[in-house]
């Protein structure tokens, strides 16, 4: 329903063509719905196309982008926990490997750093603490000997798990360094722990190893936001983060964000399992989807190009066709009227022996008559005279009327063409054209049957015009009946609005093929004498006078015409609202 | 100068009568027919010398009542008054034996001198057959008198 609705209002408002031919409104509306129709069937295709690609190719891209991204941030992150677990297992391996007394001994815990910094990277100092938390043997550039962490949260922490990974911090040796602290296991003695700081050097190798791009950028963060690696973009270690990270979840993710410059970023994370360290990439938008901005641009140009070209064409061509159809159609207004012309030239040469005939015998009678008055008047006798005089002159006189009725009857049909309105009475139209057809009638015989209603309404036609359409009718009525047939006129009122003038006689019909064609210009059932223009031209006044025109016919029985016309005529009532 | 039988045949009654009016003021003698049916019933009854004839009318029309006056009279002289002036009528009525095809209006003189024209016409061809007739030679009189019939054959088969 609410489909229908707005097909009608669509085809209401935009293929609605005003009627009245000529007129400049009318090929403005043709223009604009030509135009709009073309751009329509041309522009939503295309428009279509570039949406479908533009999303395909972003998400192919973008698969295409992310999948790399991801496998190299989960890559980074095992190297990272894999460097991390070494070290553990180092100091864990001392531990078991060493007694508390060999770890107190200064020697002893000087050749393991030795050996430790030599074999690994990273180390920087190593520490023996006892249950208390004291410091009570130290290897390292520093002198931290009997250094109390008793207080520091992860001691105990190390008391709890048995091992710890400490933030980056800078501590008392004033670069960046983490701390890892492991507890011994060993049976002889309870509770003391190794405890070693490694320099972060080695995270931002871990980093560089990624090799990112120089937009792109790699960093540790913990778990409240602190920077444990230096950022390219965010500032240097132990500065807040300022991009905020999801907390939660082993594996790697990425999300799409804005940097606080508004700019698009994707940001790959991944949370450690072990320690509260959090590995984050972050690369722009633009860098991984620059292909994509040239591909979006491009496609942006070539849509906003196309459909300038398809703008311009279809404007052209609208144009073009506009014009060759206002052309056409005045051509074919133009050709109408010479048509209608050369028809009517034709009629009144058909008419021209029937009225000449008309006319004569009045003439011929007022001839007599004046002859005898001439005769009378010589012979000069009598005083009867005066009366048989009166008769005579009475005579001439009305036959001098019959002459003119018929003139002006003959001036009257060939009078101007154009189409002139006024007021009258269809039986009388019809009446005035069976005057000049009754001669016709009677000598071929022809009965003549009128059924017309009187009390029908005027209409507001063209006397002139209509007087053409039965003219054409009732000949064509005459010609087909032989000798003796019956030609019958009805008039008749139809709804409100029309009355119908039904013409039927019983000739000789036409097959169906005829009644097709009757109303194409140049057919003709007449051949040698028909000029195949009465029923086209017939057709085109009725048209043009707002009236519908149709037949019915069968061979061998006979043909009715049908002419309805509006008791108003179509082009007063534009002329009135205009 | 004798008198004309003359038989005049048209629809227009006005016309008609009026002319029988002045034929007869003339000293000729004048019938009026007003359709071709009343004309041959007259023709039965009294035969004239010359027929004035129009062409359209009602009923039988000139043609026909022409083309059965010249198959069952002869002799009768034709002359075809009308206001129709097509000359594919002309061709035709002369065709079938019309003597003269005039057209409305016409004046009284120049109708009755084309009827004297055509009784003479039709006296001189008596006359010459009765001489032909009375020398014996029947066959020539015959011909004499139906020469324009057989001249208006002969043009149909070349037309």
């Amino acid at each position: 329903m609410q489909f229908q609705k707005l097909r009608d209002f669509i085809s209401n408002k935009f293929f609605v063509i005003p009627e009245a031919s000529s007129s400049p409104e009318r090929y403005k509306a043709l223009r604009r719905n030509i135009t709009i129709l073309m751009l329509f069937v041309t522009i939503i295709p295309l428009a279509l196309m570039a949406t479908i690609n533009y999303y395909q190719y972003k998400n192919s891209l973008q698969s295409e982008v992310i999948n790399p991204l991801r496998i190299l941030t989960n890559k980074t992150k095992l190297s990272f926990e894999l460097f991390l677990e070494e070290r553990i297992s180092t100091l864990k391996f001392i531990t078991s490997a060493y007694s508390y007394e060999e770890l107190n001994d200064e020697n002893i815990i000087n050749d393991i750093l030795i050996v430790l910094k030599k074999e690994f990277d990273g180390f920087i100092d190593i520490g023996l603490i006892d249950d208390k938390g004291i410091q009570i043997s130290y290897a390292g550039p520093y002198s931290l000997e009997e250094k109390d962490y008793s207080n520091q949260p992860w001691f105990h922490k190390v008391i709890l798990d048995g091992d710890h990974i400490s933030n980056v911090f800078l501590g008392y040796r004033k670069f960046p360094h983490v701390a890892i602290a492991v507890q011994s296991y060993s049976d002889d003695s309870c509770c003391w722990m190794l405890r070693a700081t490694i320099d972060t050097k080695k995270y931002n190798e871990l980093i560089a190893a990624m090799q990112l791009e120089p937009l792109s950028d790699a960093f540790l963060v913990n778990n409240e936001g602190i920077l444990q690696t230096r950022s390219r973009l965010f500032g240097n270690e132990l500065e807040p983060c300022p991009i905020e990270i999801p907390v939660g979840g082993g594996e790697t993710n990425i999300i799409e964000a804005t940097d606080n410059e508004g700019n698009e970023i994707f940001i790959a994370y991944s949370h450690f399992v072990d320690t509260d360290y959090t590995l984050v990439v972050v690369k722009p938008s633009s860098l991984i989807l620059k292909t994509w901005f040239t591909f979006r641009t491009e496609i942006f140009f070539i849509f906003v190009g196309s459909v300038l070209i398809i703008m311009i064409i279809v404007f052209k061509l609208t144009d073009i066709q506009v014009n060759r159809i206002r052309q056409a159609e005045e051509k074919h207004e133009l050709a109408f009227r010479e048509l209608e012309h050369s028809q009517k030239l034709s009629s009144i040469g058909r008419l021209a022996a029937g009225v000449a005939h008309e006319i004569n015998n009045p003439l011929a009678i007022i001839n007599q008559k004046a002859g005898l008055l001439q005769d009378i008047l010589t012979s000069g006798s009598g005083s009867s005279n005066s009366e048989r005089l009166l008769k005579v002159t009475q005579s001439i006189v009305q036959s001098v009327d019959r002459c003119s009725v018929i003139t002006h009857r003959l001036l009257g049909f060939a009078r101007r063409m154009d189409v002139e309105y006024e007021e009258l009475d269809i039986n009388e139209v019809i009446n005035d054209v069976f005057g000049f057809l009754d001669q016709l009638a009677l000598h071929r015989n022809i009965k003549i049957e009128r059924k017309l209603d009187d009390s029908l309404p005027k209409i507001s036609s063209d006397r002139g015009q209509l007087q053409q359409v039965f003219l054409n009718i009732l000949s064509n009525a005459y010609a087909a009946v032989d000798e003796g047939g019956s030609v019958c006129v009805e008039s008749y009122p139809k709804g409100e609005e029309n009355i119908c003038i039904a013409i039927k006689d019983d000739g000789k019909g036409m097959s169906k093929e005829e009644m097709s064609r009757i109303f194409e210009p140049f057919f003709t059932t007449k051949i040698g004498y028909g000029t195949g223009l009465g029923l086209p031209i017939t057709y085109g006044i009725v048209n043009k006078l707002g009236g519908k025109i149709s037949v019915d016919s069968e061979e061998g029985i006979g043909s009715t015409f049908t002419i309805c016309l509006p008791l108003k005529s179509k082009s007063i009532k534009i002329e009135n609202n205009e | 100068m004798e008198q004309i039988k003359i038989l005049l045949v048209d629809d227009e009654k006005e016309f008609v009568e009026t002319l029988a009016e002045r034929i007869k003021l003339r000293n000729h003698k004048a019938e009026v027919a007003l359709d071709g049916e009343e004309a041959l019933k007259l023709l039965d009854d009294d035969i004239p010398d010359v027929v004035v004839l129009d062409l359209k009318m009602p009923g039988i029309d000139g043609m026909e009542v022409l083309r059965r006056i010249r198959k069952a009279y002869p002799k009768v002289q034709v002359i075809m008054l009308t206001g129709h002036g097509s000359e594919k009528h002309e061709i035709e009525a002369k065709e079938l034996g019309a003597f003269e095809y005039l057209q409305k209006p016409i004046d009284i003189e120049s109708l009755l001198k084309k009827v004297k024209l055509a009784y003479r016409n039709k006296f001189e061809k008596s006359m010459v057959a009765a001489t032909f007739a009375e020398a014996g030679e029947f066959d020539t009189a015959k011909d004499i008198l139906k020469e324009k019939d057989k001249k208006a054959s002969k043009r149909k088969n070349r037309v």
